[in-house]
């Protein structure tokens, strides 16, 4: 794992974005991200589960989006207008994701990046790509591929 | 090598195998001239060339052995021949599947692919060989002159491979004919050549020269004596006179040893003595007196960028429209922008709606008239998308080749309506559903020729594979002319399966349709081809995910027609816009039949809640839009629903309930993101005209988990509900 | 800058042309058969002409006998690209007029080669 994160992270001069998801801290590498926006209804999907909200119109684009907190696990955001969508490329695809509030911009160096935890939970680990030690905390770099990837799965 | 590169050589590829099949049919018809043979052999030509380019040896070696076959038709030193054609054909795809496999960077079967080569090489034999290629006799090999051709040049391309070569000494004589200054080459520029390989000393003899009033400026009047000191070999002085041997006097000793040779040499090599070419004498011609008879037409400038041009005028010969090569990007960004055009003059129509103006005010008219335009350029550039059916229908032709030489059968296909143009992405997306069902029709359809013989049909089959455009949808029929579906054995598999309860009255139809079930699969005897472990119900998912649907009618003796509807284009449609439980939705007016204000004596209710709407004296299912997509808010009762008649594939005709009908309209499609997977009853979504998404409803999918929810027992559903997982 | 018009019907060896061509300096230009190429070479004006031999509309022995003997008659040096290397070819490339010949497949030195020798282009 500590292979991947350092592999996939190469490069002197990290940039993360920041953000809160059910109250625990996130980040993603900026390159992922193309925008954020705020919150605005979205158009449901029939039988949806497992955190996906529905699909918006991003310039004439119909993307997915995806509530994280429900995606890891950490209950359901009742979306409002203070909570933003990160909209984020994968693979060519463009996802939204609704998070709590985005928060900083961060610049780290490759040596900051940890891997993650041992920790008992299969599903956390898989979600995370590693962590980085803040100076009185930390945050968890997501790995997209979890929160996007697995849905198929669900659905079908 | 740039992957870009190659690329650009598979594509060649495919279009130079598309001219190559359909030459070869025109042979196989008899109605071919020499231009058809000779657009066969550069096909194959080309191929060899640019695989040659690219190291593909196998793919050279093998599109040798073709050409060179193909180069005895073409000087009419073998005869077209059925047999001939067979192999040819055989041959075809063979280089097909080489060309596959060099692209895929996969290993072809040697078995099927020797056994071709054997077959051409047959026809190399006969004696007939009077004036081949390269040393060697009959050119059954590939020509040792093709092979190590690379190494020609590598003693100049590396002229200090060996450091420690001794150094050699030679003496070169050297006088141009008249013949080497027609054919453009420059004596400087070879002495030039020569010094780079050492030291050079020339001495130019011109005791020759004329008076200047008699100087021919095409002759040559000097001759060079020149002493070369080298530590390059022979060989590479002779290279540089490569291509001026036999246009000159030229002779090359070299002294042995380190001395320089005064005197002419005793043991040297003979001289190699040019003899002098033999048109050299002859008067050279004043250009303009020997002009071809028709001069060539004015310049058309139509040089310049390969990216810029297109024209594969080789395929069908002399008038090829011109064409423009584009990159698909930029013709999909256009078809985004003007999917953007059709939303924003949607808007538009809406916010001047909402301005409630008078009827007929100017801007309205106006508006009728930016629709209109917006529409014709939508569609122009759809057709820029489109392309005939051709190129798909010719690779099926490999199909029942390939599907007849497998079961023992005898098939040909004949195509119809080939030049039936569809979205692009629907041809490439259609050549496996299409191939599947072609096997298939040969596999189950058509009979073994003594079972044909002896029900009185001739002996080869035929399937007939035709495509037209019939009231905005395209049709694609695969017809076969044989026994017909076994309607006993499919319902015997499908019940033995429990896709269908024992005891079950269908209809031959619904008989028919039990094929395109998922886990109904009529390999009972293991058939190599069509038993593949893909199912007629792989078929119809493909053909439903470009919107499109499949049906099948067999006649028992006579054969069988599977019949493919598609859109025209798959990035618009026509739309009805409706609203189920607050949220605004799209139902493909294709399959809308009709629209119905029930009231409450059209509606019956069946068994535990299940509704019928009664129409014209027969009763239809009525599916509740909303529950059916899992919708959990309040609906209007029934009789307060709209009600919209859809013919669905599985459970015939169908009344779907939702709240209100708004408007009908052109819509955009865009597609859902995949990693949804399959969402039950919704096909794609739309932006509308406020952009707001709307998603658009597959009629099929709604009914069909509308219907898993019903109870059993109600009698006039009992037919329809076998169809349900 | 140096000048070449390459004549040749495939797509692909057009464009491995261009790439030799390009990288090792010379201005590259184009035609997609013999009667195009012969059309164009009095407004491309080049200093050396590459041809394949097969070709539809003309073939390669047309080119090199309408460009020596037609009404634009030229010396510039013609190079036959084949994919045989046979006497036989030769010799009818060169009466015809042909200034040289490349095997093909051929690679960058070499091609890069034989046209320095017969233009004198330092590349």
């Amino acid at each position: 794992m500590s292979e991947d994160v350092t592999k996939s992270l190469s490069g002197r001069d990290l940039k993360f974005v920041t953000f809160t998801v059910a109250g625990q801290n996130y980040c993603l590498d900026i390159q992922k991200i193309r925008e954020i926006r705020r919150w605005t209804p979205v158009t449901p999907l029939p039988h949806a589960s497992n955190g996906v909200l529905g699909v918006m119109n991003l310039r004439g684009a119909v993307i997915p989006i995806y509530d994280m907190a429900s995606r890891l696990g950490l209950g359901i955001t009742d979306p409002s207008e203070r909570n933003v969508v990160i909209v984020v490329a994968m693979d060519d695809n463009l996802f939204g994701l609704l998070a709590e509030t985005v928060q900083e911009i961060l610049s780290v160096t490759e040596d900051q990046l940890l891997p993650t935890p041992d920790v008992k939970s299969e599903s956390t680990r898989e979600a995370i790509q590693g962590v980085i030690s803040l100076a009185d905390d930390m945050t968890r770099i997501l790995d997209l591929r979890f929160v996007t990837g697995s849905f198929s799965r669900a659905v079908a | 090598m740039q992957p870009s590169i190659r690329d650009t050589f598979f594509e060649e590829c495919e279009e130079l195998l598309e001219a190559m099949v359909e030459g070869l049919g025109i042979i196989d018809e008899g109605s071919y001239d020499s231009e058809t043979v000779n657009a066969v052999f550069r096909a194959v030509h080309s191929i060899k060339g640019g695989a040659g380019a690219f190291g593909l040896t196998d793919l050279v070696s093998f599109a040798h052995t073709f050409e060179t076959v193909f180069d005895e038709v073409r000087s009419e030193r073998l005869a077209v021949t059925p047999e001939l054609v067979a192999v040819l054909f055989r041959a075809g795809d063979q280089l097909a599947t080489l060309v596959e496999a060099a692209r895929d960077e996969t290993e072809v079967e040697a078995g099927p692919r020797d056994s071709v080569v054997k077959e051409l090489k047959r026809y190399l034999d006969e004696p007939a060989e009077p004036e081949g290629g390269a040393a060697g006799g009959n050119g059954t090999e590939p020509p040792g002159g093709f092979q190590p051709m690379t190494l020609d040049f590598s003693a100049l391309a590396l002229p200090a491979a060996e450091p420690v070569a001794p150094m050699r000494s030679f003496e070169i004589r050297f006088q141009p004919d008249r013949a080497m200054m027609a054919n453009g080459h420059e004596p400087m520029l070879l002495l030039r050549a020569l010094s780079e390989l050492g030291t050079l000393e020339v001495s130019a003899q011109s005791d020759e020269l004329p008076a200047f009033d008699e100087l021919d400026p095409d002759e040559c009047y000097l001759k060079w004596s020149m002493q070369l000191e080298t530590d390059s070999d022979r060989a590479a002085v002779e290279k540089i006179f490569e291509f001026v041997e036999g246009l000159c006097t030229l002779e090359i000793t070299e002294a042995e040893g380190a001395a320089p040779p005064a005197e002419a040499p005793a043991m040297a090599p003979p001289p190699v003595a040019a003899s002098p070419a033999a048109p050299a004498g002859a008067p050279a011609p004043a250009p303009a007196e020997s002009a071809p008879a028709a001069p060539p037409p004015p310049p058309r400038s139509r040089v310049g960028d390969d990216e810029a041009k297109g024209g594969k005028g080789s395929s069908g010969g002399a008038n090829a429209r011109a064409t423009l090569r584009v990159e698909l990007d930029r013709v999909d960004r256009l078809i985004n922008t003007v999917g953007e055009l059709i939303i924003n003059q949607a808007m538009l129509s809406q916010r001047i709606a909402e301005l409630e103006l008078p009827k007929g005010a100017d801007v309205e008219v106006e508006l009728e008239d930016y629709k209109l335009l917006a529409r014709e350029i939508q569609e122009g550039v759809m057709a820029i998308r489109a392309q005939p059916v051709k190129p798909l229908f010719q690779r099926m032709a490999r199909i029942v080749r390939e599907a007849c030489a497998a079961t023992g059968k005898s098939a040909r296909l004949v195509t119809v309506g080939e030049h039936t143009e569809v979205d692009k992405t629907v041809i490439e997306r259609l050549s496996d559903p299409l191939t599947h069902m072609i096997r298939n029709s040969i596999d189950h359809g058509l009979e073994k020729p003594d079972k044909r013989r002896e029900v009185g049909k001739e002996e080869e089959g035929e399937v007939r594979l035709s495509a037209s455009q019939r009231s905005g949808s395209i049709f694609i029929e695969i017809t076969d002319d044989g026994a017909g579906l076994n309607r006993p054995k499919i319902l015997e598999i499908a019940t033995s399966k429990g896709l269908v309860p024992p005891n079950a009255e269908l209809s031959d139809s619904e008989i028919d349709n039990l094929i395109f079930m998922p886990g109904f699969s009529t390999a009972t005897e293991v058939s190599n081809l069509s038993g593949r472990g893909v199912g007629m119900d792989v078929v119809r998912t493909a053909i439903q995910a470009l919107g499109g649907r499949v049906s099948i009618a067999s006649e028992t003796g006579k054969g069988t027609t599977l019949t493919i509807i598609l859109p025209l284009t798959l990035a618009v449609m026509d739309g009805m816009v409706i609203s189920v439980q607050g949220q605004t939705m799209v139902v493909p007016i294709a399959s809308v039949l009709e629209t119905i204000r029930p009231t409450d004596k059209d509606i019956h209710k069946v068994g535990s809640g299940e509704m019928v709407l009664s129409i014209r004296g027969s009763y239809v299912p009525i599916i509740d839009v909303a529950s059916s997509l899992g919708m959990h808010g309040q609906s209007n009762p029934i009789t307060k629903s709209v009600l919209i008649l859809v013919e669905t594939e599985q459970r015939g005709q169908c009344a779907m309930a939702l709240d209100a009908i708004h408007d009908q309209r052109q819509v955009v499609i865009k597609s859902l993101d995949r990693s949804f997977g399959d969402i039950p009853g919704i096909s794609a979504a739309t932006i509308l005209g406020d952009g707001k998404i709307a998603l658009i409803l597959d009629p099929d999918g709604v009914v069909q988990i509308g219907g898993s929810r019903a109870d059993a027992g109600a009698p006039i559903l009992q037919a329809m509900e076998f169809f349900d997982e | 800058m140096t000048k070449v018009l390459a004549i040749d019907d495939s797509r692909t060896i057009r464009n491995l042309l261009r790439m030799s061509l390009e990288n090792a300096g010379f201005e590259y230009h184009c035609a997609e058969d013999g009667r195009l190429g012969v059309d164009a070479f009095p407004d491309v004006r080049p200093d050396v002409v590459i041809t394949d031999i097969n070709m539809p509309n003309l073939d390669g022995y047309g080119v090199i006998e309408e460009l020596r003997r037609g009404p634009n008659a030229t010396k510039v040096p013609i190079i036959v690209l084949t994919t045989e290397s046979s006497d036989e070819l030769k010799a009818r490339a060169r009466a015809a007029g042909a200034t040289g010949w490349i095997v093909k497949p051929f690679d960058d030195a070499s091609l890069i080669s034989v046209l320095k020798r017969l233009t004198g282009h330092a590349a």
